[in-house]
C-alpha cells in the first residue's frame, strides 16, 4: 500500500512538472525574445547578451505607436469596467431581490442572449455606428463591451447575490434603509468576491478583444493594444520580431499581477454564480 | 379591449354602478378615464405622456421617410425598403433602421395606452365595489416601491437594446434581403427577397460544399478542444488537490499562467512559434526529438487543425482546473473514509465519488464552455486568419462557422445577406443548446418566478 502510494505521488510530481514545462516554455521563450539583441526570432530562451532596447523602442514613436495603443486600451478597459460592475451589480441584484412582471422573461432573454455572442451582428453593428456617427470613436467600443457584458455577468451576480440571506435585506428595511441603500451599504460589500471577479473580467476584455475593436476604430492613432499588435505581428514579421515580444511582455504583465492580485475570489465569486444561477 | 367591455361575471352582488365599463371606455382619450375616476393629477399625467409621445414620434412614424416625394412613415419605409434608387433617393439599410426603431416605439406606445385603458377599468371597479380609492400619497409611494426595480434596470436595459438587441433584431431581417456589396444603397435599392437566402445555403454548390465542410470542422473543434480542456482542467485539479502533495501553490500558480496571460497574446506567440520557416517548433523543438524536415503547420489544414486544438487545451483548462479545485474542496472528507472502509480503490473513488460531484456541480459551466469554443473567433482567425486556404471554397480549411461569416461580411466582396442568414442558422443551434441548458437546470426550476 505504502509503495503504491509513493509511485502515485511520484507520477503525480512528474505529470505536474511536464504540464508545468509545457506551461511556461512559450512564455519563457517570448520573454528571452524580447530580450535579445537582434531583430528576427529565434530559438533563444536565455540570449547570453541580453539587452532592454526593444522595450525602449516600443515608446519611440517613430518607431511604433505601442504607447498610444497602450494608453488607449488602459483608457477603454477603465471606464469598461466602472460602467460595468455598475451595471451589472445593479441589474443582478434587482433580478435577484425582486419580483416584478417580466423578470422571468428577461432572465430567459439574457440567458439566450448570452450565448449568441455579440459580434455576430457585426453589419448591423457597423451600419448604426454609422448613422449615430459614433464610428471610430473609443465611446462606442466602450459601450459594445458594457453592452455585451450584461446577460452573462448578471447571471453570475445574480448567483451570488441569491446566496447571501434575504433576512440582511429586511433586518435593513426595518431600520428604515432604503432600497438603494440596502444595496450600496448592506449587500455590495457582503458580494466582494463576485464584484472583483466581475471588474477584473470586463477589465480584461478589451485587452482581449480583437474582432470589435479592428471593426469600430480605423484611426492608427486609436488602435487598441490587440489590433496593433496583431497587424505587427501579421505585417512585419521576421524583421521586428523581437519588438513584438517585447510589447507582448509589457502588455500581458499587468494583466498577470491584476491577475494574481485577484485570484483568491476567483473560487468563491466563480462557483457561488456559476452553479447557482 | 374585449375583456375590459365585459367584465367576467364575480360571486358578489352586482354592483349598482358602472364606473368600471364608463372610465375604461372614455379613455379613449388618455387620461379622461382617470378624470372620471376623480385622479386628476394620474389623468393629466396619461395626457401629457400620451401626447408628447405622439407629438415626439410624429414626424418619423408619418413624414420624412427617405427622400422620394409624398409624405411616408418609418413603417413604410420598413415594407417598401425604398423605391427611389440613388445619393438622393432611399437609402434601404437606413429606411430599414428606422423602420426597427419605430416598431420598438410603436410597442412602447400601445403598452402606455393599453396601460391607461387597464387603470382607468382597476380603480372604477374600486368605486364600483364602494372601496377605498388609494390616495394621492399612497398612489405615489405605491409607484416609487413597484416602480424601483424598473427604474434600476432601465439604464442596463436601454445600452443592451442598443448593442445587442437591435443589432440582432437587424442582422435577422437582413438575412431575408439581397442586401450585399454589389447591391447596396445608396447606389442602389435593396429588397425583401424571403428565404432566398437560406435556400442558396443548399442550393447553390459552392456554398453547400462550404458549409457543409465550415458546420463539419466547427462541431469537431467544439467537442475535440472543449474535451480536451474539461479532461485536463479536472485531471490537474485532483492531482493538485491529492493530500500530501508538496508545492501546491507553486504547481497551480504556475499553471494559471495561461489563464492569467491575455489569451490573444499567446495566440499571436503561438502563431509565430508554429511558423513553418522561422518557428520554434520546426527550427528548434522537433530536430531536437529527431524529426527532420518541419511540419506544415500553417499550410496542411490537418496540421493547422492540430495545432489549433493543441493550443485551445493549453489556453482553456485553467478555468476548469480553478472551478474543479473550489469544488474539490467542498467535498465532505468521510465520503471519501467510507469507501476506504468498504475496500474502495482510489480508482473507484474517483469515478463514484470525485468525478459525479465535479460534473453535477460545473454542469451549466461547461455547457457554456462548448459553446464558447462553438463560437471562438479569437483563435481561429489571430492563429492562421482560418487558413489554409481551400480550392473551391469561400471559407478557409480551418473556418468555423463565426469566422466564415466574419468572411462573409467583412472580406472581399462581402454577401451581407448571405452571412445573416448564416448567422441566423448558427443562433439556432446554439439556442437550442441554451434550450436544453434552461430545461436541464434544476436552479432555474426551483426559482420562485412569477
Amino acid at each position: 500500500m505504502r509503495k503504491q502510494n509513493r509511485i502515485n505521488m511520484a507520477l503525480s510530481y512528474l505529470i505536474l512538472t511536464i504540464a508545468s514545462i509545457i506551461i511556461v516554455y512559450p512564455l519563457l521563450w517570448v520573454v528571452g525574445t524580447s530580450l535579445n539583441p537582434g531583430k528576427s526570432i529565434t530559438s533563444d530562451i536565455f540570449p547570453s547578451n541580453p539587452t532592454l532596447i526593444h522595450y525602449f523602442d516600443l515608446f519611440d514613436a517613430t518607431q511604433t505607436d505601442y504607447g498610444m495603443w497602450y494608453l488607449n486600451t488602459i483608457k477603454i478597459a477603465v471606464i469598461t469596467m466602472v460602467v460595468s460592475v455598475a451595471l451589472i451589480t445593479l441589474t443582478g441584484y434587482i433580478f435577484s431581490r425582486y419580483r416584478f412582471v417580466g423578470r422571468k422573461n428577461s432572465l430567459i432573454l439574457f440567458l439566450v442572449l448570452q450565448m449568441v455572442p455579440q459580434f455576430v451582428a457585426i453589419i448591423a453593428i457597423y451600419v448604426l455606428l454609422n448613422m449615430l456617427q459614433l464610428f471610430d470613436t473609443h465611446l462606442a467600443l466602450i459601450l459594445l463591451y458594457a453592452g455585451g457584458a450584461i446577460p452573462m455577468n448578471t447571471y453570475l451576480a445574480k448567483g451570488y447575490f441569491d446566496t447571501i440571506p434575504k433576512e440582511l435585506d429586511e433586518a435593513a428595511r426595518m431600520d428604515g434603509a432604503g432600497h438603494l441603500r440596502i444595496f450600496w451599504q448592506i449587500i455590495l460589500p457582503l458580494a466582494k468576491p463576485m464584484v472583483a471577479v466581475i471588474a477584473l473580467f470586463n477589465f480584461m476584455a478589451p485587452f482581449n478583444d480583437f474582432i470589435l475593436a479592428s471593426l469600430v476604430l480605423r484611426s492608427p492613432e486609436k488602435q487598441t493594444l490587440a489590433v496593433g499588435l496583431y497587424n505587427m505581428v501579421s505585417e512585419q514579421f521576421d524583421n521586428n520580431f523581437t519588438l513584438f515580444a517585447a510589447g507582448a511582455v509589457l502588455s500581458a504583465v499587468p494583466i498577470v499581477l491584476l491577475f494574481f492580485a485577484f485570484q483568491r475570489f476567483f473560487v468563491s465569486g466563480l462557483t457561488a454564480g456559476g452553479t447557482k444561477g | 379591449m374585449a375583456a375590459i367591455a365585459t367584465p367576467k361575471p364575480t360571486k358578489t352582488p352586482e354592483p349598482k354602478t358602472n364606473h368600471r365599463t364608463i372610465a375604461a371606455v372614455i379613455s379613449i382619450v388618455p387620461g379622461l378615464g382617470q378624470l372620471y375616476n376623480k385622479q386628476f393629477l394620474k389623468g393629466a399625467t396619461f395626457f401629457i405622456v400620451v401626447l408628447s409621445y405622439f407629438l415626439v414620434n410624429f414626424e418619423l412614424f408619418f413624414k420624412g421617410a427617405g427622400n422620394g416625394p409624398g409624405d411616408r412613415g418609418a413603417i413604410w419605409g420598413l415594407i417598401t425598403l425604398g423605391e427611389v434608387p440613388g445619393v438622393r433617393g432611399d437609402h434601404s439599410i437606413f429606411l430599414m433602421v428606422e423602420g426597427i426603431i419605430a416598431l420598438i416605439l410603436l410597442v412602447f406606445g400601445i403598452a402606455i395606452y393599453v396601460w391607461n385603458f387597464i387603470d382607468a377599468y382597476r380603480i372604477g371597479k374600486l368605486r364600483d365595489m364602494e372601496l377605498e380609492v388609494p390616495s394621492l400619497k399612497m398612489q405615489l409611494r405605491n409607484f416609487r416601491d413597484n416602480g424601483f426595480p424598473y427604474a434600476m434596470l432601465i439604464p442596463s436595459l436601454v445600452l443592451l437594446v442598443f448593442t445587442v438587441v437591435l443589432p440582432l433584431i437587424f442582422t435577422f431581417l437582413i438575412a431575408f434581403t439581397n442586401y450585399k456589396f454589389n447591391n447596396s444603397p445608396p447606389a442602389k435599392l435593396v429588397d425583401w427577397i424571403g428565404i432566398q437566402n437560406f435556400l442558396n445555403i443548399f442550393t447553390v454548390d459552392i456554398f453547400r460544399d462550404t458549409f457543409i465542410s465550415v458546420l463539419g470542422w466547427t462541431l469537431i473543434w467544439t467537442v475535440a478542444s472543449t474535451t480536451g480542456v474539461i479532461a485536463i482542467g479536472i485531471g490537474l485539479a485532483v492531482l493538485l488537490n491529492q493530500k500530501g502533495l508538496k508545492g501546491k501553490r507553486f504547481f497551480r500558480s504556475i499553471l494559471i499562467l495561461s489563464w492569467a496571460v491575455p489569451a490573444f497574446i499567446t495566440i499571436l506567440i503561438f502563431r509565430s512559434m508554429f511558423n513553418e520557416t522561422f518557428g520554434v517548433f520546426n527550427t528548434t523543438l522537433l530536430p531536437a526529438i529527431g524529426l527532420d524536415g518541419g511540419v506544415e503547420w500553417m499550410t496542411d489544414p490537418t496540421y493547422t487543425r492540430l495545432a489549433l486544438i493543441g493550443i485551445q487545451w493549453w489556453l482553456g483548462f485553467p478555468y476548469i482546473m480553478t472551478l474543479t479545485t473550489g469544488i474539490l474542496q467542498s467535498i465532505p472528507e468521510d465520503l471519501y473514509e467510507a469507501a476506504t472502509i468498504d475496500g474502495a480503490t482510489s480508482g473507484e473513488k474517483f469515478r463514484l465519488i470525485t468525478l459525479p460531484m465535479i460534473l453535477f456541480a460545473t454542469a451549466p459551466i461547461l455547457i457554456t464552455q462548448y459553446t464558447f469554443n462553438f463560437n471562438n473567433f479569437n483563435i481561429i482567425y489571430l492563429f492562421n486568419n482560418g487558413g489554409p486556404a481551400v480550392p473551391g471554397q469561400s471559407a478557409g480549411g480551418t473556418d468555423i462557422l463565426i469566422s466564415w461569416i466574419y468572411k462573409l461580411s467583412l472580406g472581399s466582396n462581402p454577401q451581407y445577406g448571405f452571412a445573416a442568414a448564416i448567422t441566423l442558422v448558427l443562433s439556432f443551434f446554439i439556442m437550442t443548446i441554451a434550450v436544453i441548458q434552461f430545461k436541464r437546470s434544476k436552479s432555474f426550476k426551483d426559482e420562485d418566478m412569477i
